[in-house]
């Protein structure tokens, strides 16, 4: 975690993908996954062919299937969920090995998992192809209001410095001794978060100095730009572009 | 007595925080135009405290600061800035941008300069600090004393009428303090060096101030303070084991 | 919490995304207000602070542990609007970077944690503060109810969204009785967690409390030997006008919401009677389907133990009486202190 630069999903190279400005990448992962979400979750072939397109940006960009499988784990949690489903949900039930599940529930299931895990593989994409520095251009790029943008700069700037102070703090309370077992020691713990608020607040007073000290007046100056030719948009569109007739073709079918 | 052209000009200046602390008990001093000069003072003699008065950022207390004729006040504020360029202590608070370059670039851009000539200003000040080559990194994946010498480089591309350095040789290892100070000494702007590293100070700057409990208690020739061995017990100056003033030739 | 895609249905998420900008721009405005230049490097890195402080694990029992959400913690530290700000990045950047969260739940989820957290926890702790001796415990005690009070209510809201646009048809009941009985457990961790972190910091440094300023002392300076005045900070008329803001938004987001979902309730009656058909309890279900609050009417009624029922009906209904009250307290205090202000101000 010392080492834990906040961008652990990069995955450096040269593909066409990872060439696109970060706008018309960000623009369309975000309009994949609506359509994604917009399909009907009767129309099972559709999120195969989803999984297809997105399988061939992945093969484009040469991320390793192994690497893209590996981040799916971050969906575990929602899969227990979408297991539960069936049991839990109400109307007509089958029988199914002697368990009796929700006709609706098995529906819900399958629709959370197929839309979830299309979601978070255009995510991972998305993270796996482009530069922190990037996504932050192109959500800047995509009149994300330019305030939140500095806060998301500063917060992926200062994370990792915040979390090795975290983890520092952790060295110095176990090499006196202390480990945390239960919730008795949650007193030390806290102080332990409480002066990690103070340090970071305190830093953000420092970084603020050092920011009007080089005449900053409450408006980032524009350093860098980022823009797109025409074909890139084209090129970056084309995956959403696809995906809709496919979500077309399933509201039809 | 007091030239006209004086880079910095500090007088009668009290503070105290609004935890009711108080840092500056009435300071007095000036600083000519290409001096370097130290200010000596041990911990908690309220160093950073003045430094941060010299541009404005603390205020609201008594007395004045001039910067080459200026006042530090409200109207002239953007211009204080630009004149006064502060390196400070913890280089990861000098760096907030994502690359080395939009770092250099912020101050220049904030004061409205764009294309080409942010481009020279961002390229010369790297130069100025040999640091060149590693424009377009993080800064967090730089070593402490490279992180250093951008910070020095991000005030230099303001081109500042004085370079304030707040404990530029802390947590440095002997080449990059060697580094630091072969840079400073090729720079021909003000200095004035904030520090409790006696031997550094000895090495760069010509004059010095001892700062202590909030007020200016010395104002010589380093080389004299420094041997002074009342003065630096008064005030809690310590030579580093083994250094004696005299016995040292200074390039300076 | 983090809901992912395809959890809640398009048209729904567009819904709460909308809301969610709305709510980001408001606090955009509050904090730029109350931080000036500063709220980009200060909110930046309590935004930092909240994404690290997820990551601190507190131990439970025999190997399990739980984490800080977050969300009650920076709105009593920073503020309400600045809270919002951060925690609303900390999910923008997860969801971004870490696929955690959906793309197009992100506007369920920062309504739901960043929005419902914040501006709950910090009307039930201004409200306190307004009731309670103005002493340093009450600040730790303010801060233990809101943090306690602030996790149901964000499952409170879960559930509300889930009614509206849940894409499956699980009985809401059951969806409040499993998300609101969990999140009253981990409220308490929560809460416990806030208190003792608030209390390390108003310790140390209490100035640094956004919650709890108010207390501040006239600073005097000492110049060659004499006592000067320093000059007033003049701060506090400003809070005062973007704290009636922030409860009158808090307000007509509440009176919206609770028109929403009543609506929503009277225009489905059938789903109703049906989940209560399944169930089989359709004796009680008569009196239930023109019952107009949520909670009163699908919350608890799926429970069987009377008690536990009775418990987290008691929990919520306390929760909402706490910030009914406090508004109203804060209403009389506020008129009060306008009446005294001007002699106040001269001391």
């Amino acid at each position: 975690m010392g080492a834990g630069h906040a961008h652990r999903l990069y995955r450096h190279g040269h593909s066409p993908v990872h060439g696109l400005p970060p706008h018309t990448k960000l623009a369309a992962a975000l309009l994949f996954v609506v359509v994604v979400v917009s399909t009907p979750r009767e129309a099972m072939w559709a999120f195969a062919v989803y999984a297809v397109l997105l399988a061939a940006v992945a093969h484009r960009a040469r991320v390793p299937a192994r690497f893209l499988l590996g981040r799916l784990l971050i969906e575990v949690p929602f899969v227990a969920f979408a297991v539960l489903m069936p049991f839990v949900a109400e109307g007509e039930r089958v029988h199914v090995l002697g368990l009796s599940l929700s006709v609706n529930g098995l529906w819900g299931a399958w629709n959370v998992l197929a839309k979830g895990t299309l979601g978070v593989a255009a995510s991972v994409l998305l993270a796996a192809t482009t530069e922190l520095r990037e996504l932050l251009l192109g959500l800047q790029r995509l009149k994300l209001p330019p305030l939140l943008v500095q806060i998301a700069s500063f917060m992926i700037r200062y994370g990792d410095v915040i979390t090795d102070e975290m983890r520092r703090m952790r060295i110095a309370r176990e090499s006196r001794g202390f480990e945390a077992k239960g919730v008795r020691h949650w007193g030390v713990l806290a102080k332990s978060a409480g002066a990690l608020f103070i340090r970071s607040y305190e830093r953000g007073e420092r970084v603020h100095l050092a920011m009007v000290s080089r005449g900053y007046a409450g408006s980032m100056p524009v350093i860098d730009e980022v823009t797109a030719s025409g074909a890139q948009w084209r090129h970056a569109l084309s995956l959403p572009c696809a995906a809709l007739v496919v979500c077309l073709l399933g509201w039809m079918l | 007595m007091v030239p006209v052209t004086a880079s910095l000009e500090v007088s009668g200046l009290a503070f105290a925080y609004p935890d009711g602390h108080q840092a500056l008990f009435g300071v007095d001093f000036s600083i000519a135009r290409g001096e370097r000069v130290a200010l000596l003072g041990p911990n908690g003699a309220g160093k950073t405290t003045l430094v941060l008065h010299l541009n404005g950022i603390l205020g609201g207390g008594t007395g004045t600061v001039t910067v080459a004729g200026l006042p530090v006040s409200k109207q002239h504020m953007a211009a204080i800035r630009q004149k006064v360029g502060i390196v400070f202590q913890d280089p990861d608070d000098q760096l907030f941008m994502p690359t080395v370059r939009e770092d250099v670039a912020f101050g220049p851009a904030a004061a409205g300069i764009r294309g080409a000539a942010l481009e020279e200003r961002v390229h010369t000040a790297l130069e100025r600090v040999g640091m060149r080559e590693f424009a377009d990194r993080p800064p967090h994946h730089l070593s402490f004393g490279q992180r250093r010498r951008v910070a020095v480089a991000t005030v230099l591309a303001m081109e500042p009428e004085i370079l304030v350095l707040d404990e530029p040789s802390s947590n440095l290892d002997p080449a990059s303090r060697r580094e630091l100070a072969d840079i400073l000494r090729s720079l021909d702007v003000t200095v004035l060096m904030v520090t409790h590293d006696l031997p550094y100070a000895l090495e760069l700057c010509p004059r010095s101030l001892v700062l202590s409990e909030g007020v200016i208690a010395a104002d010589g020739p380093t080389g004299a303070l420094l041997s002074d061995e009342e003065l630096m017990r008064a005030h809690r100056l310590e030579l580093p084991f083994g250094f004696d003033p005299r016995s040292v030739t200074t390039g300076a | 919490m983090h809901v992912p895609d395809g959890f809640i249905d398009a048209p729904t998420s567009a819904v709460t995304a909308v809301v969610a900008a709305g709510a980001l721009a408001v606090s955009l405005r509050g904090a730029r207000r109350e931080l000036d230049e500063r709220t980009a490097p200060l909110a930046g890195l309590v935004a930092a602070f909240i994404f690290a402080v997820q990551m601190l694990n507190f131990p439970v029992a025999a190997g399990t542990s739980g984490h800080l959400l977050g969300g009650a913690l920076a709105a009593i530290l920073v503020g309400p609007y600045t809270a919002v700000l951060c925690v609303s990045v900390v999910l923008l950047m997860q969801g971004v970077l870490f696929a955690d969260g959906g793309l197009t739940a992100l506007g369920v989820n920062i309504t739901d944690m960043a929005i419902v957290t914040t501006v709950v926890s910090y009307a039930v702790f201004r409200g306190l503060l307004a009731v309670l001796p103005r002493k340093r415990r009450s600040v730790t005690v303010a801060s233990f109810v809101a943090a306690l009070v602030s996790v149901p209510a964000a499952a409170v809201a879960f559930t509300l969204i889930y009614a509206v646009g849940g894409t499956t048809d699980v009985s809401i009941g059951k969806v409040a009785t499993a998300m609101i009985g969990v999140h009253v457990l981990i409220g308490i961790g929560e809460a416990v967690i806030t208190a003792l972190t608030v209390g390390a910091v108003v310790a140390v440094r209490p100035d640094l409390v956004y919650g709890a300023r108010g207390l501040r002392q006239r600073l005097r300076l000492r110049v060659n030997g004499e006592l000067v005045d320093a000059p007033a900070p003049t701060a506090p008329v400003a809070a005062r006008t973007s704290r009636r803001t922030l409860w009158i938004t808090g307000l007509v987001t509440s009176l919206v919401l609770a028109g929403f979902v009543s609506f929503y309730a009277s225009a489905n009656p059938d789903g109703l009677e049906k989940v209560a058909h399944d169930k089989g309890i359709d004796k009680k279900a008569k009196e239930h389907t023109t019952a107009g609050s949520p909670l009163a009417d699908y919350g608890v009624k799926d429970i069987s133990d009377a008690r536990l029922s009775g418990g987290l009906a008691g929990v919520i209904g306390v929760g909402v009486t706490v910030v009914a009250g406090s508004a109203v307290f804060w209403a009389l205090r506020r008129r009060r202190t306008d009446d005294v202000s001007p002699a106040s101000t001269g001391v």
